[in-house]
């Protein structure tokens, strides 16, 4: 495939302004989606149990969820877009086989939806550290990080959510991934609970999913209590991501062009 | 950036040789040669299933080359898909056009996947809403649209980048005759602007109308070419006459004809004889053979014709339902 890394970075812009154009029309209704759930996780789980939760490192319950909440955010967004958003373009719509008779090619068609799935993580993630700024659960300007990474978690688990599109024989086949792969994380990579002190094999089991490495970053960032160990969870997150950025491009390669 | 590609005025925009194509070990493409030369319109004609679709999209680079050559603009499919698709047309077979968007914003997306410049778009996107008579859809949602402003709609998008070779997939199956003729009507306009064609169908009077060429494929191998008028020429002769049997309750009136007689009759006097049903088909080469029989077959039902190329395809691809 002809054309640099630059070429490719334009066309999948190309791609991420059409996402862009078909979404501003109807915003306002994908916004509620996208940031209502968090809200309502954030007031019923921070605020309604976390009354009866002692605090942890020192602070309130909420402020040790928020963030695990924006990881979490992040993650749903993105795993949305590129199932259901994604599958709908490629099957039914046939957007895919239209943009890939033109100059654009399928990896770069990847990357747009990737992408535009990870724009979507970053707004959700503005949305919800704009609410935590004035309750006080900020407490460093390092929690502007948060939104790039945001991006990332948007990259990978965007990127996870098109590997099953690419082998998705129908809608349904996404509750497997939405229970047993997005579900599992959700809950279990330290969003709601903190891993320490937890039995060594629960440990590194929550290890291997890469959210808790979103979680555990957005955390410091968010509080201010940045250690070395945190590159540990930035390279996990980065390999895994481009892993799976990587993956998806092949798969879905071979399931459009024959 | 733009490769000048090495494309003499006179070398074929698409040249295959020995091209072939399975699809998981099925052959659908089985070996087949032809050119597409600058501004002609070519046709290839065929049966569902014939290998029309999987060839145009090893052109377009959708469906990778199975064996064989196959360049585009003078250069292998696979060497530069981006190169070569940047100079293609494609309207598909399907209805892709995107539905998130409006009737003008179709256009607008598709002028920037080929990278063309903000006001460029605009202008262009008016100009081909204008030549497919849609301006007053502009804004129109897609799913308002018929049959057949979709399709002029897939036409004008396919134009956008003003591309050298135009390739369609069946463009009017589907629509109903007012439609057709006016997508015929268009494409005949962009042709004489100097638009080299490449179309599938099987309509036989679309291929007629519009191609200066025709290949004729079935079963994944092409069976026959040649001008409209000369498939003719060659395959069927001039006239065509068809023998009907009676109609119940309409008995034979005394003394008339009878229908065995006169099927024999046809038999043996027509160049080559085709039967389907109890129908019977007489091709001739000489016109004068044919009226020579027409008074033995006085009380019938039958029709006298001129050959068309429809019987062509019928004599080359066989009677037999494809599907």
């Amino acid at each position: 495939m002809s054309g640099g890394p630059w070429t490719r970075l334009v066309n999948a812009c190309r791609v991420w302004i059409r996402n862009f154009e078909s979404w501003k029309d109807f915003a306002t209704a994908s916004l509620v989606g996208t940031v209502a759930e968090p809200l309502l996780y954030f007031v019923a789980i921070g605020y309604g149990l976390g009354r009866f939760v002692q605090p942890i490192d020192g602070r309130p319950y909420i402020a040790f969820l928020a963030p695990g909440l924006i990881a979490s955010t992040a993650m749903n967004s993105a795993a949305f877009e590129t199932t259901f958003g994604s599958f709908t373009r490629l099957t039914e719509q046939r957007t895919y086989e239209a943009i890939v008779m033109t100059p654009i090619s399928v990896g770069e068609v990847v990357a747009g939806d990737v992408f535009w799935a990870a724009s979507k993580s970053v707004l959700a993630a503005t949305v919800i550290l704009g609410i935590m700024l004035p309750l006080g659960l900020v407490h460093t300007p390092w929690a502007t990080a948060v939104l790039p990474l945001a991006f990332v978690v948007g990259v990978m688990f965007g990127s996870l959510g098109m590997v099953w599109t690419a082998l998705a024989p129908s809608y349904a086949f996404f509750n497997y991934f939405f229970t047993l792969v997005v579900g599992v994380m959700f809950l279990f990579s330290g969003v709601f609970f903190p891993l320490t002190g937890l039995p060594g094999w629960a440990v590194w089991a929550a290890r291997v999913l890469p959210l808790t490495h979103a979680v555990a970053l957005m955390r410091a960032l968010t509080g201010g209590r940045l250690e070395a160990s945190l590159w540990l969870n930035a390279a996990f997150l980065l390999a895994f991501t481009l892993a799976a950025f990587g993956f998806a491009k092949r798969l879905i390669r071979r399931r459009l062009i024959r | 950036m733009e490769p000048s590609a090495p494309v003499t005025p006179d070398a074929p925009l698409v040249r295959a040789e020995g091209l072939v194509k399975a699809y998981d070990g099925e052959p659908v493409v089985k070996g087949i040669d032809f050119e597409v030369r600058r501004g002609e319109c070519l046709g290839f004609l065929g049966p569902n299933g014939a290998g029309k679709t999987t060839t145009i999209n090893m052109i377009c680079c959708f469906v990778r080359v199975g064996g064989g050559t196959l360049e585009v603009f003078g250069r292998a499919v696979d060497e530069d898909p981006r190169a070569i698709k940047r100079r293609l047309g494609v309207v598909s077979q399907e209805n892709n056009l995107d539905p998130d968007l409006s009737v003008a914003k179709n256009l607008h997306v598709y002028g920037r996947y080929f990278g063309l410049p903000g006001p460029e778009r605009r202008t262009r996107a008016a100009e081909l809403l204008g030549f497919v008579q849609l301006e007053e859809k502009a804004d129109a949602h897609i799913r308002t649209l018929s049959g057949g402003m979709r399709r002029r709609l897939t036409l004008a998008r396919a134009l956008i980048s003003s591309p050298e070779l135009l390739i369609l997939d069946e463009p009017t199956t589907g629509l109903d005759p007012q439609a057709r003729h006016l997508v015929w009507q268009k494409l005949r306009a962009l042709n004489r602007a100097g638009v080299t064609m490449l179309l599938t169908t099987h309509y036989m009077e679309e291929a007629e109308q519009l191609c200066d060429r025709l290949l004729i494929m079935d079963q994944g191998r092409i069976i026959a070419r040649g001008t409209p008028e000369g498939l003719i020429a060659e395959h069927i002769g001039a006239d065509a006459i068809e023998l009907f049997p009676r109609k119940a309750g309409r008995d034979s009136r005394d003394g008339g004809p009878r229908p065995e007689a006169a099927m024999r009759l046809l038999s043996e006097r027509a160049d080559h004889v085709e039967r389907a049903g109890d129908e019977v088909y007489g091709f001739f080469r000489d016109p004068a053979a044919a009226r020579a029989i027409l008074p033995e077959l006085a009380g019938l039902d039958f029709l006298h014709r001129r050959a068309t190329l429809e019987d062509v395809f019928l004599r080359l691809t066989g009677r037999e339902l494809r599907e």
